[in-house]
């Protein structure tokens, strides 16, 4: 049965989140050949709601307004159950972003509906879609179903692929205004931490340190080595114990659950909380003194050695072969 | 200031995890209290300590949670109740959410704390959702909190960055690791903990029928991933490995 189905879009430093596109593909596959339709929030986004039909959104909804410039729980609860009170959409589709999280879960309760958060894969099971999540940080994964009411879903990055962008696409985008009440949170201030500026979430590729590093400088040749390939930094929870980096880089059970499609891993040991958190990355390098570390057992490649001596050469080749 | 925290007991990070007749099986598995949770426990204790109140336990569970229950009065929590999910035939983050919303409907409450998501099921609904219901405001991820009168300043975690929120009680909060260092409970702590009170509370104390909190989501499979075969170990001197290890990124494994 054909489907109408939203797509919350979401925007970074004035660009679209990949993960948006690949909330489109999803929202496409549920959608049997009904009509998607995306929702773009914030102060100034008009000028991004091409791209999003240019891959794949059947239709655009913008809605500016000043206290939409940050994302507030309040400020997009009461946009979004606008739209949706407007539109009657059958699934909805977020990322499962920091935001996506946020907000999912206290959408659903008013909308008195089921929600799959975190789905990976989806398939479709005569009238259902099936939708795949990890449990357990990916120890075990699970198949899930909403068989009635409305479909609401959360997918992670980097796992569904995005439609090929094809700009002969064409759709209309129309604009809503929206009379939001008082916001019961105000973001007074948002400090970068993120030294790259690539989220670990969303990252193609990371580089992550362990107790290995053994200092708060160790994680230098990481960070240029990451430079080089466009990657993010992480790290394992030995390394964050150990006060060589800040929580928010820990990849583990506690921690981010990451799914890039390169993981290099240097100097950490593979305990079975950091895996659950990083051994569904497709491709996964250990770099490691210990010739028996436990990461080599999830590695598709490894180099057993120092990493001080290994990761500077490693940049030094990408360097040479990626200019 | 009355203090609450909900929390879920789960399995060990530790416990290799298995699949039998479609479900995790959990024979002889350890549980703890879901370290996230337990964040929000210290935190709670850190508030009272501050403001004075009382800070109160709150899990949906089976009889075995009394266990995780009594670690967090012996953490510093003064009272624990336990709603007993016995009478469910299924549970998911609508159902949970729903039963703690008919808890809380006629207590008073200045603030509500839990962790940012559990380990096991990983979906970090319920704290927004019964946020919701109860018609409050919540605040997920947060890595400090400081409370003045109703004002309340928090730090959060979004994806690596900080942000700096002002809002005010009543209110929701999920933790994020960074809060503090919980505690471990003392010995004094477990045996007072023995004599505080822990409540237990069955859906029908609650007026709650159990088809109108059927879970809204359904699993039909649960599943252990393909297991990794063993990758390749590189050899030689460390400069040939580098340059070997990057042809195979580039070439085989076509990732760079």
């Amino acid at each position: 049965m054909a489907k109408k189905v939203l797509v919350l879009a979401e925007s970074r430093d004035g660009a679209l989140r990949n993960v948006s596109f690949e909330a489109i593909a999803a929202a496409k596959e549920i959608s049997g050949g009904g009509e998607v339709f995306a929702v773009l929030c914030g102060d100034s986004v008009q000028s991004l709601a091409t791209e999003l039909i240019h891959y794949g959104a059947d239709r655009v909804i913008t809605a500016e307004n000043e206290k939409l410039a940050n994302y507030t729980p309040d400020g997009y609860f009461q946009t979004l159950k606008q739209i949706i009170d407007d539109e009657s959409p059958e699934a909805i589709v977020f990322g499962h972003t920091s935001l996506g999280k946020d907000l999912s879960p206290r959408l659903a309760a008013r909308l008195e509906s089921g929600l799959i958060s975190d789905v990976t894969g989806l398939e479709q099971a005569g009238e259902n879609t099936v939708f795949t999540r990890p449990v357990y940080s990916g120890k075990a994964f699970e198949k899930k179903l909403i068989s009635d009411g409305l479909v609401f879903v959360t997918i992670r990055p980097n796992n569904i692929a995005p439609l090929e962008k094809d700009e002969s696409r064409s759709g209309d985008v129309t604009s809503v205004s929206v009379d939001i009440k008082d916001l019961r949170t105000i973001v007074k201030e948002v400090v970068r931490k993120a030294s790259t500026g690539v989220d670990l979430a969303e990252a193609k590729i990371i580089v992550a340190g362990g107790r290995g590093v053994k200092s708060e400088d160790g994680f230098k040749p990481l960070q240029e080595l990451a430079d080089v390939l466009g990657a993010a930094v992480g790290a394992s929870r030995g390394a964050c114990d150990a006060d060589y980096c800040d929580y928010s880089l820990q990849i583990g059970q506690t921690g981010k659950v990451v799914t890039p499609d390169l993981y290099i891993a240097c100097g950490i040991s593979g305990a079975i909380q950091h895996l659950a958190g990083m051994s569904n990355s497709k491709v996964i390098v250990a770099i490691n003194k210990d010739p028996e570390a436990s990461i080599f057992s999830v590695a598709d490649y490894g180099i057993v050695g120092d990493l001080f001596e290994v990761v500077p050469l490693l940049t030094e080749e990408f360097k040479k072969v990626l200019v | 200031m009355n203090i609450f925290v909900i929390l879920k007991r789960t399995f060990d990070t530790e416990e290799k995890i298995s699949v039998s007749n479609n479900k995790i099986s959990e024979d002889s598995a350890e549980f703890i209290i879901n370290p996230y949770d337990e964040y929000a426990i210290e935190e709670a204790i850190t508030l009272k300590d501050a403001h004075g109140g009382t800070v109160t336990v709150v899990t949906v569970g089976d009889e075995d949670s009394e266990k995780e229950l009594r670690t967090a009065l012996a953490m510093g929590a003064d009272q624990a109740v336990l709603i007993s999910n016995e009478d469910l035939d299924s549970q998911d983050q609508f159902t949970t959410s729903s039963v703690l919303a008919a808890y809380f409907k006629d207590k008073e409450y200045d603030i509500i704390l839990g962790g940012n998501v559990a380990i096991d099921n990983g979906t970090g609904q319920v704290g927004p959702r019964l946020a919701e219901l109860l018609d409050i405001p919540h605040v997920t991820t947060i890595t400090k909190i400081e409370i003045n009168g109703t004002t309340v300043n928090i730090e959060r975690d979004v994806e690596g960055d900080l942000e700096k929120i002002e809002t005010s009680l009543p209110l929701l909060v999920t933790a994020q690791q960074g809060l503090n260092e919980p505690r471990y409970p003392s010995l004094p702590g477990i045996m007072k903990a023995k004599k505080k009170p822990l409540e237990t509370l069955e859906l029908d104390d609650l007026d709650i029928d159990e088809d109108e909190v059927e879970a809204k989501t359904k699993t039909v499979e649960v599943y252990l991933p393909p297991k990794k075969e063993a990758g390749k170990i590189l050899s030689g001197e460390t400069p040939e490995q580098v340059k070997e290890l990057v042809s195979l990124l580039r070439n085989e494994a076509k990732v760079i």
